[in-house]
C-alpha cells in the first residue's frame, strides 16, 4: 500500500485527555484502572473510566447527539488542537474532501439502557425524549464527527468488535488511495455502558483485579473507554523527520468461533503477515510490538504463539492495557496514538499489572519501560467473530 | 481514480422478493410485485450448535451471502467481504436492554457474544472457513451506498474480488417505535475487477450531488424508502433491465453515489 501520513493526532483515555497527559503516564507508568463505581453497575471489577465525561456538554445545535459516547467523542476532538486541524484542512481541500472513519462497539447505546428504564407502565413505550438514531445506532458519532466538524465527505462507523477503529484504517486508506477523498478523519470512541460490563462479565472474562496482560495468573480484562482521532492523507515526497505514517494494515478472519480467538492464533498471525507485506517489510524491521495483550488466559496465549510464529522470541513486544482498560471499539485508534507516541518519544512502554510472565507465552514482553530509537511499531487488535487486523506505523527520518 | 468492478453474482431477499430470479423478473417488470414476510433460509451450512444461536440478521446475510457467491461460482473462502448494516441484531439488543432494566441483570453470554454488529460476518467465516478479512461497516440510512464505496474501493486500488453483503433486520416493540424497519431485508453482490463468464454488467461509481431515484411501483418505493439496504434497489433495477443505465442512489444529505451500468451480455 501507498505509505498516508499522520498529520494529527490525539487520544484520551483514563491516562490522559490528550497526547501529553497520555505520555506523561506511559513514561511514569502510572495505570488509569480503578474499581468500578460506575453509574449503578454492582460487579467486582476495574474499569478505565475518563474523568470529565460527564461534565463535557456538546454544543446546543448537536443537542440530538447527547450521549456519554458522543461527550467523550467531543472531549477528545477538543484536545491537542484536533477540530482546528481538521477544519484547516477542510478549509484547504474543501469540506467534501474530508472522510470519516471512526470505529466504535456500541456507540451510545447507554441511552437505551436508560430509555428501558422508563418505559411507559401501560404501553410499554419509551419515553419521547429518547433518541435513536443520534445516539444508539453505531454511526451516530461518526455523524457526530462529520457534522461537528462540518465534512461534507463520506462517512461510515466501522464495527467489528474490538477490530472496530484498527480496521476504520484500511477503509480510510484505501479511499485516499482511490483518490475519493484528500483527508480522512480516522478514530474510534467507545464509553463505559452496562451492555458491555454485564455482557463481558456474563462470560466471565472481567476481572476483578487491574488486568494483567501475559501474567501467569492473568483472568480477565478491564473495560475502559476512550476515543482517539487521526487526521490521515497521502504523505507528500517532503516530509518531517518526526513525522509518522501508516505504512501496513493487515486484516483477517479467524473463521473459528465468536467469542473465543484461534487456539494457535492462525487468524492474528494472517492479519501479521499481511500488515508486514502491505509495507514491504519483513519481520526485523519492526523495533516495537503493541499487543491486542487483553489479559484473558486464550487470547494472550493465542496472541503469543502468533507472534512467536512471525517474530520469533526477540521482537520488545507489551500490552498498554494493563494503563488503559480495554477500551473495546476504541482500541485500535488508542493504540495507533500510542504507537506514534512511542516513535516520536523513543519509548517501548512496560506492561504494567504483570508481576510474573507466563512462562509458556514465549513472545518477549517487556514490563519496564525502554527508552531506545523506536522507528516501526505494529500494532494488533482481535475481536468477537474472529476478526482481527493489524497496523504498522514508522517514522519518515 | 474511477470506481469499476464487474458484478458477478447477486443475492436477494426481502418482502416478496425471494432470490434474485423472481427479484429480476419483478424489477424488470415480467411479474407483479405481491408483498409478502421475507423468507430467510435456515442456515445450513452451519454447524447445528452454531445454526441454534443464529437470530434473523445472521439469517438474512448468509441467505443472500450464498446465493451471490454461488452465482459467481466463486470460491467464497477466498473471497473477502463488506457487510453493511444499519443496525445490529434488534431482537438480541431488546433482550439485553430488557434484561438490564430488571435489578438480577443477568445478560445472557450467548446473546451478548451475538450482539455485535459484525456477528453475521463472524457466521459467515465460521460457515464457510473463509479467513479473509470482513470489513463491517454501519452509515445508518446511507448503509447500502457505504458498504458499495467500500467494496468498489476493495476492488479499484487492491485489484481483487469482494463480495458486498447489505442487509437489515427490524426491531420488535418498544424499539420498533423509534426505527420502524418493517422485515429483513438483504442484497449481496459479488464484484471482481476483472470480466468473468458469470460477469452480468459492468459499474462505475461515483460521488454527485444529482437527486436520488426512487422506484415506480409504489410498494417497492416504500420498501426503499423504510429499510436502509433496500436503497439498493434501484441499482437491482438497471441490472435486472440488462441494458445500458445509470442510477443515483441516496447516501449522506446532499452526497449520492451514481452509478453506471453497462451490462455484458
Amino acid at each position: 500500500m501507498t505509505p498516508q501520513l499522520l498529520e494529527h493526532f490525539t487520544a484520551t483515555s483514563c491516562i490522559g485527555t490528550g497526547n501529553a497527559a497520555m505520555l506523561a503516564s506511559l513514561m511514569q507508568q502510572r495505570s488509569g484502572l480503578k474499581h468500578c463505581a460506575f453509574e449503578t453497575v454492582t460487579i467486582n471489577t476495574h474499569i478505565g473510566e475518563v474523568p470529565g465525561v460527564d461534565e463535557q456538554s456538546l454544543p446546543q445545535e448537536f443537542r440530538t447527539f447527547d450521549c456519554r459516547n458522543n461527550r467523550l467523542a467531543e472531549l477528545a476532538l477538543q484536545q491537542d488542537g484536533f477540530l482546528e486541524a481538521v477544519q484547516t484542512a477542510a478549509a484547504r481541500c474543501g469540506p467534501r474532501r474530508v472522510g470519516v472513519f471512526v470505529g466504535t462497539s456500541t456507540a451510545g447505546v447507554m441511552q437505551t439502557e436508560l430509555a428501558y428504564r422508563d418505559r411507559d407502565p401501560v404501553s410499554g413505550a419509551l419515553p419521547a425524549s429518547f433518541e435513536y438514531a443520534t445516539t444508539h445506532n453505531s454511526f451516530s458519532v461518526a455523524d457526530y464527527v462529520r457534522q461537528r466538524c462540518g465534512l461534507q465527505g463520506p462517512a461510515v462507523a466501522l464495527s467489528s468488535a474490538c477490530a472496530s477503529s484498527a480496521k476504520a484504517f484500511g477503509s480510510a486508506r484505501r479511499m485516499l488511495e482511490a483518490g475519493l477523498i484528500d483527508v480522512a478523519v480516522v478514530g474510534g470512541t467507545d464509553s463505559l455502558c452496562l451492555t458491555t460490563l454485564y455482557g463481558f462479565h456474563s462470560l466471565q472474562l472481567t476481572s476483578a483485579a487491574p488486568c494483567r496482560p501475559f501474567d501467569i495468573a492473568r483472568d480477565g480484562i478491564s473495560i475502559a473507554e476512550a476515543a482517539a482521532f487521526v487526521l490521515l492523507r497521502r504523505a507528500p515526497d517532503n516530509l518531517d523527520r518526526d513525522a509518522v505514517l501508516l505504512l501496513g494494515v493487515g486484516e483477517s478472519s479467524d473463521a473459528f468461533h465468536m467469542s473465543s480467538p484461534h487456539p494457535e492464533g492462525l487468524g492474528a498471525r494472517r492479519a501479521m503477515q499481511s500488515a508486514l507485506a502491505a509495507a514491504a517489510l519483513d519481520p526485523a524491521d519492526i523495533d516495537y510490538i503493541n499487543l491486542h495483550g487483553t489479559g484473558t488466559p486464550s487470547n494472550d496465549r493465542s496472541e503469543s504463539q502468533a507472534v512467536t510464529s512471525v517474530f520469533g522470541a526477540t521482537t520488545p513486544c507489551s500490552s498498554t492495557k494493563g494503563a488503559t482498560g480495554h477500551t473495546l471499539g476504541a482500541a485500535g485508534a488508542l493504540e495507533a496514538v500510542i504507537s506514534s507516541l512511542s516513535i516520536r518519544n523513543g519509548l517501548m512502554p512496560g506492561g504494567m499489572h504483570t508481576n510474573r510472565i507466563d512462562p509458556t507465552l514465549t513472545a518477549h514482553y517487556i514490563r519496564e519501560n525502554k527508552r531506545a530509537p523506536v522507528t516501526r511499531v505494529l500494532s494488533n487488535s482481535f475481536g468477537f467473530g474472529g476478526t482481527n487486523c493489524s497496523l504498522i506505523f514508522g517514522s519518515a527520518g | 481514480m474511477s470506481l469499476t468492478a464487474y458484478v458477478n453474482g447477486i443475492g436477494v431477499l426481502g418482502p416478496g422478493l425471494n432470490g434474485w430470479p423472481e427479484a429480476a423478473a419483478v424489477l424488470c417488470g415480467r411479474r407483479t410485485y405481491t408483498s409478502a414476510p421475507t423468507v430467510l433460509p435456515s442456515p445450513t451450512m452451519l454447524p447445528a450448535a452454531e445454526r441454534r444461536r443464529t437470530g434473523r440478521v445472521v439469517k438474512v446475510a448468509l441467505g443472500v451471502a450464498l446465493e451471490a457467491t454461488a452465482a459467481a461460482a466463486v470460491d467464497a473462502t477466498q473471497l473477502p467481504s463488506v457487510f453493511s448494516s444499519s443496525g445490529s441484531d434488534g431482537h438480541i439488543c431488546h433482550e439485553i436492554c430488557q434484561a438490564l432494566a430488571h435489578p438480577g441483570r443477568e445478560v445472557s453470554p450467548t446473546r451478548f457474544s451475538n450482539s455485535v454488529h459484525n456477528a453475521p460476518a463472524g457466521y459467515w467465516g465460521i460457515a464457510t472457513g473463509a479467513m479473509t478479512e470482513a470489513n463491517v461497516l454501519c452509515a445508518f440510512d446511507a448503509s447500502f451506498a457505504a458498504g458499495l464505496l467500500d467494496a468498489m474501493t476493495q476492488v479499484t486500488v487492491d485489484r481483487r474480488a469482494i463480495m458486498l453483503v447489505a442487509y437489515d433486520t427490524e426491531y420488535p416493540p418498544p424499539l420498533h417505535a423509534k426505527r420502524p424497519i418493517p422485515d429483513a431485508f438483504g442484497i449481496a453482490l459479488v464484484l471482481s475487477p476483472e470480466l468473468a463468464p458469470q460477469s452480468l454488467a459492468r459499474l462505475e461509481v461515483a460521488l454527485t450531488d444529482e437527486p436520488f431515484d426512487t422506484m415506480t411501483e409504489p410498494q417497492l418505493e416504500a420498501l426503499r424508502a423504510s429499510i436502509p439496504a433496500a436503497r439498493g434497489l434501484p441499482l437491482l433495477e438497471v441490472l435486472a433491465h440488462q441494458e445500458p443505465g445509470r442510477t443515483i442512489i441516496e447516501y449522506l444529505d446532499i452526497t449520492r453515489a451514481a452509478v453506471r451500468v453497462e451490462p455484458c451480455r
